[in-house]
């Protein structure tokens, strides 16, 4: 039973999927208590993967017991166990959300997010670059569903973009991999590390190439810039909980570029090693200033957000680009911290839109709204975690990364990008907090005493819809009170990374 | 052979990504299904063209056709086919809620 611990959280949301098609003619009820416990069996999984993976041990799952090589490997080492805890908080936070009414916009919605998170964890656990191809599209194919889970005009519209931006990305993998393939005879990550470093002459310029082309794909689901056009649109308009849990998609392409460009074309990679080097960093700080720029200019809160996470994904990557155990540490510690903030703030937006109205979340000031105060302070609290102002994770993650570039040869522009970048987001959400808040009105005295309508009434849901980013603003805060452990864990796991050895010596190692 | 399905891709691809950069969703769609022709195709030659060879172990026989990318451009196919399938049915939904079929909705003849 143990062994099979590896595939688990691939094949449970599978079968649960499969079992909520089945149960689609029973109550909206059971098909919500089946989901939510399904996640939550995932997230203990997830956390049972880490506790035995924290020792270092590598684990390997092989399919169908072809030895590798030839046959598909499951691999879960520290980095794929922190990926899929944090795929499944994010999730369980999402879902439980999702059910206060999310999924009833139109059917299938449960079944479409437990195959979502049935890519995702295949996508983290995989050892083979094809079944990464199959999985990301088995991922994007329920993305897809639940991009557009609710229908409307701009809905629709955004997901025509991100679809086929998609499918050309997903084009570009398949060239990739089969000039690897072609190349090198293999697909399996571990045996492809191996055949890399031994590349003869002849191959080294198109060897470059696919593994540039691989780098422009992953660039692609990370929404680095110049590929990042299509996240803003594509955010902004799907439901709260969809936006909530992609905040997750754009890392498995960072989640990529770390596992490819250490494992198989890292320091290892002999005469391709750091293929990747002079691209990442320059990109990942044009990222942030677009993101931010974006930010700036945005008129509405969600669209906001949504540029927010771009600007994440830039200072995530600035620390991956770093390119040290130290650099990769502090991304992978400010990684979940950025999952979550966003997740969060999309799920505030939402609370905030449905208490304004026709307002919706246009930058203008409206009516004061349905529990001012209790909002204000959670948009207070996010907007100083996505900041990365002190005490909250934010400024940890912030701070990791920057002491990481001390030593770095482009330190000055590190430095000036992030510092410069997070002052712009506190303007940038100052004035959109004082827009929202400080200057909304009270309702005219006159209306207010002879009709009701006056009184925002569109809140359905309570002040309940609110627990949910208080949950998620609760993991950020223990982020912070642990960031001694959890650091320490980031630390060990970037050692594992810059170490590729002991997951080829596992991988290989199996079959014989 | 390699110099005539090298050409043959060369052309799909060039074909389908003139098709995918145009503005209205129906080119875009052919464009897309151009693009994984081609791709497919790349992929089956991956394992280099053999004429009359096995791909299984046969008693007798020394050379043998590479027999994964055979596997790999199926699921490939099946994939492709079925991402072509929905990027139909969207461009539809889209064309019926905008009232027009340029990408991004708002194309005025």
């Amino acid at each position: 039973m143990i062994s099979h611990i590896v595939i688990l959280p691939v094949i449970w949301p599978l079968l649960l999927g499969a079992l909520l098609l089945l149960l689609q003619r029973q109550s909206l009820q059971v098909l919500r208590i089946v989901s939510i416990s399904s996640v939550s069996v995932l997230v203990f999984l997830a956390g049972w993967l880490l506790s035995i993976v924290n020792s270092g041990e590598i684990l390997v799952y092989v399919l169908g017991n072809w030895a590798p090589p030839f046959g598909i490997v499951l691999v879960a080492d520290r980095l794929a166990a922190w990926m899929l805890i944090i795929t499944a908080l994010v999730s369980w936070c999402a879902l439980v959300y999702a059910v206060r009414g999310t999924d009833t916009a139109g059917p299938h919605f449960h079944v479409l997010f437990q195959l979502q998170l049935f890519g995702l964890n295949g996508a983290f656990l995989t050892g083979d670059l094809f079944n990464l191809f199959v999985f990301f599209e088995i991922l994007l194919l329920a993305s897809y569903g639940l991009l557009l889970h609710g229908g409307g005009r701009l809905r629709t519209m955004a997901g025509l973009h991100f679809v086929i931006i998609n499918l050309v990305g997903s084009i570009l993998f398949l060239f990739a991999v089969g000039t690897l393939y072609g190349l090198l005879g293999t697909l399996n990550m571990a045996d492809l590390a191996v055949k890399v470093a031994n590349t003869p002459v002849e191959d080294i310029a198109l060897i470059r190439t696919a593994g540039l082309l691989l780098f422009a794909v992953f660039a692609l689901k990370t929404a680095l810039l110049p590929l990042y056009l299509w996240l803003p649109a594509a955010y902004a308009h799907t439901s709260a909980p969809v936006a909530a849990l992609f905040a997750i998609m754009t890392k498995v392409g960072a989640y990529c570029i770390l596992r490819v460009y250490t494992l198989i074309f890292g320091e290892q990679a002999g005469p391709i090693a750091d293929l990747i080097d002079p691209w990442l960093l320059p990109l990942a700080l044009a990222t942030l200033i677009a993101g931010v720029l974006g930010v700036l200019a945005s008129t509405h809160l969600r669209q906001q957000v949504a540029y927010l996470v771009v600007a994440s994904v830039g200072t995530l990557l600035i620390a991956f680009g770093i390119n040290t155990s130290a650099g990769i540490a502090a991304g992978l510690y400010y990684l979940p911290h950025s999952t979550f903030a966003a997740a969060a703030f999309f799920l505030l937006a939402d609370s905030i839109v449905n208490r304004r109205g026709e307002m919706s979340d246009r930058f203008e000031p409206g009516l004061i709204m349905v529990h001012q105060r209790i909002i204000g302070t959670l948009f207070f609290i996010v907007a100083i975690l996505v900041a990365g102002l002190p005490p909250l994770s934010g400024f940890v993650g912030k701070f990791l990364i920057l002491q990481a570039a001390l030593s770095h040869a482009a330190l000055s522009w590190i430095m000036a990008t992030v510092l410069i970048t997070s002052l712009f987001t506190i303007i940038a959400l100052a004035r959109s907090g004082s827009l929202l808040f400080y200057r909304a009105q009270v309702p005219e005295a006159a209306h207010a005493a002879t009709d009701d309508h006056t009184q925002p009434i569109i809140t359905p849901h309570g002040i309940s819809g609110l627990a949910i980013p208080v949950c998620l603003l609760a993991l950020c805060v223990a982020l912070m009170v642990w960031a001694g452990a959890i650091t320490e864990f980031a630390q060990e796991t970037a050692n594992q990374l810059l170490q590729p050895d002991d997951y080829i010596q596992s991988v290989l190692g199996t079959g014989k | 052979m390699e110099a005539l399905v090298a050409i043959l891709i060369g052309t799909l691809t060039a074909c389908g990504v003139y098709l995918a950069l145009r503005g209205r969703t129906f080119p875009v769609v052919l464009g897309l299904t151009f693009l994984s022709y081609a791709v497919n195709l790349f992929l089956l030659v991956m394992g280099r063209l053999t004429v009359g060879k096995p791909p299984i172990i046969v008693e007798g026989v020394t050379e043998y056709a590479d027999p994964l990318p055979q596997a790999l451009v199926l699921t490939a196919i099946v994939i492709s086919f079925a991402m072509t399938a929905f990027v139909i049915v969207l461009s539809l939904k889209a064309h019926l809620e905008m009232g027009n079929d340029h990408v991004d909705g708002k194309h005025k003849p």
